[in-house]
């Protein structure tokens, strides 16, 4: 145990001690975008917090007198939907839930794919039969395997929580398996092994943080692809189903009234745009504050 | 080179039947019984017995996988729990309708793409370049089936320029055209985005490497270093993201069929999806992800011949 630590003691020294986070955030901040970006996550995310103090309604609360009023009417600055309901509550109600999707989904994916990734990388048995079921998984284009699962196990918001970890896995799986393989020959690794850690203690304390940079632009990028294929899901019936206060499931609800409302429908994709672009942009950014050399295009 | 296409139509073959093998199974363990959706809602245990043993659904799993099989190398892909129409023939006769529109979706994207791109490389930092770097930022970020029913309501609703939906015409009449426009516009608006990016970059990582340096030094004119010189080599990875793209442009197709009422692919999987009929579930998500491995084979296929430094072997 003790040759162990003193060894773990030995190469933590070793590394640099700069503060990377210090560095990266700095770099963030430079960049334009990437700010303007981190401002509207930190817009939503406040908005989905506090969403019962700063709307006067409830998400489904029906007002059958005041129905279809424009944008800016008096009381519901967003105007009202066809039920009557406040666009404004709707709206921070369905932050709550783009944001709940986008993470738990994110998270699951990137568990079950670091998972993946770390045994396929570090036992060469398992390596073949996981990247296989890998490429099998990335065999289906897009938002495709999404649907084949929401198929399997019926039309739900949790169904397409589901769907989109699963979808999440390969790519994350392929990120790490990448990172362990170019590091595991590396002498400090040796040294662990050698001194006698374990397995476990190797792959967590010192394979995993070497993933963290590439795991961190590919979560934020997954974010962006989470929300908006949770909305095309709920706006083909296939996730979230109405009367929920989901974006997707509003413009759909919406479109009956494109005519004489089209607000209904234009406010929800407004607000899929702003997230999914801010998190696009702070991927980017993270991308070149981290890694710049780095593929996240799968 | 003839043996990395052989290896890798032998390695397709296994994805192919890993694919079918996930998608049987998938739909194998879904909840619900088969026979009951068959059957509707009025039959009795008799009735859903009778229907368990025609269609052979209490036979072991792996028995049925292998009929399966069989049946899919005749053509055979089994018979819609619905409607019992040939899950082939609904597949043929709507399969055109999203070959059409993903290819005009594909030509939207690639010539906005790469010209995008390549004026923004040309006139880096320029207003041009700006505008055209936000577009394709706003471009990957936008829904799409948003964006379809916003194209709607500006050309269709408020103008009436153009049909609200469907792609019933020949593409080459005046009509078809006309009810292309916009189905095109919406899928293929993303993959521009993303091509314009790609072509940017690539462009200016050459334009940037010694040998365009050279040539210059050596008196090339500027018209045939850029689109000689420079765009040959910085073609490459677009290509890679053309063809990456075109997996996602087929999932797309799935969404815009439905913004625009279109009788496609898409249309008939959604359908088949809400209503649990398994068959067409199988025969169209098996026949999208085939042509994406294949599409994907290919244009691996056509590295190879354009930049002969990329090797397989």
């Amino acid at each position: 145990m003790s040759a162990v630590t003193e060894t773990e003691k030995n190469i933590n020294t070793e590394k640099k001690t700069t503060n990377r986070f210090v560095e990266v955030a700095k770099s963030l901040m430079k960049n334009k975008l990437s700010l303007i970006g981190i401002i509207i996550i930190t817009l939503i995310v406040l908005v989905a917090i506090f969403s019962p103090i700063i709307t006067s309604y409830g998400p489904y609360e029906q007002n059958l007198e005041r129905t279809k009023l424009g944008v800016g009417s008096e009381g519901h600055f967003l105007g009202t939907d066809n039920y009557g309901r406040d666009m404004w509550s709707r709206i921070a109600h369905g932050a709550i839930i783009s944001l709940l999707v986008g993470l738990s989904s994110v998270g699951i994916g990137l568990f079950g794919g670091i998972i993946l990734g770390l045994l396929a990388g570090y036992y060469r048995k398992l390596d073949s039969i996981i990247m296989r079921f890998v490429d099998l998984l990335f065999a289906f284009p897009g938002i495709l395997l999404a649907m084949l699962i929401i198929a399997m196990l019926g039309t739900s918001l949790v169904n397409v929580v589901i769907a989109i970890s699963i979808w999440s896995i390969p790519g994350c799986a392929r990120i790490v398996r990448g990172s362990v393989l170019s590091i595991k020959n590396q002498e400090y690794i040796q040294a662990m092994k050698t001194v006698g850690a374990s397995d476990l203690r190797i792959l967590l304390k010192h394979v995993l943080p070497n993933c963290t940079a590439p795991l961190i632009v590919y979560g934020t990028m997954r974010m962006a692809t989470a929300i908006l294929s949770t909305s095309a899901l709920s706006y083909l019936g296939l996730g979230a189903q109405p009367p929920t206060a989901e974006w997707g499931a509003m413009i759909a609800a919406g479109q009956d009234f494109m005519w004489d409302a089209p607000h209904i429908s234009i406010i929800p994709g407004i607000a899929i745009m702003l997230t999914v672009f801010a998190f696009n942009v702070v991927g980017d950014g993270l991308r070149d504050a981290l890694d710049p050399n780095m593929d996240v295009n799968n | 080179m003839i043996g990395m296409i052989v290896r890798r139509i032998l390695q397709l073959t296994f994805l192919l039947l890993g694919i079918s093998f996930l998608v049987f199974m998938s739909m194998h363990l879904a909840p619900g019984d088969p026979a009951t959706v068959i059957g509707g809602p009025n039959a009795t245990s008799s009735d859903l017995e009778a229907i368990r043993d025609k269609m052979g659904l209490d036979r072991p799993v792996l028995v049925q996988y292998f009929d399966y099989l069989g049946g899919i190398l005749q053509g055979d892909f089994g018979y819609s729990y619905q409607t019992n129409q040939a899950v082939t023939e609904a597949i043929i006769t709507r399969f055109p309708t999203t070959v059409k529109l993903a290819v005009a979706s594909m030509v939207v994207a690639v010539l906005i793409g790469i010209i995008a791109g390549i004026i923004s490389a040309r006139k880096q930092n320029s207003w041009v370049d700006v505008t055209s770097t936000t577009f394709a930022l706003v471009g990957v970020s936008i829904p799409n089936f948003w964006l379809g029913t916003i194209l709607i309501l500006i050309f269709s609703v408020n103008f009436q320029l153009l049909p609200v939906g469907g792609l019933n015409s020949p593409f080459y009449t005046f009509e078809g055209m006309k009810e292309l426009i916009l189905p095109a516009i919406t899928l293929g608006t993303a993959s521009a985005a993303l091509i314009a990016r790609m072509t940017r970059s690539s462009m200016l990582e050459v334009i940037r490497s010694d040998y365009i340096r050279t040539a210059k030094a050596k008196g090339v004119r500027k018209r045939p270093l850029i689109w000689v010189h420079t765009l040959k080599n910085a073609m490459i990875p677009v290509l890679t993201i053309i063809g990456i793209n075109f997996g996602s442009l087929l999932g797309g197709t799935i969404v815009t069929e439905q913004v625009f009422a279109i009788n496609g692919i898409g249309r008939l999987m959604i359908d088949a999806i809400a209503a649990r009929d398994f068959p067409i579930v199988q025969g169209t998500v098996l026949l999208i992800a085939a042509i994406f491995v294949v599409v994907n084979l290919i244009v691996d296929i056509i590295y190879t011949l354009i930049d002969p430094r990329i090797s397989y072997d």
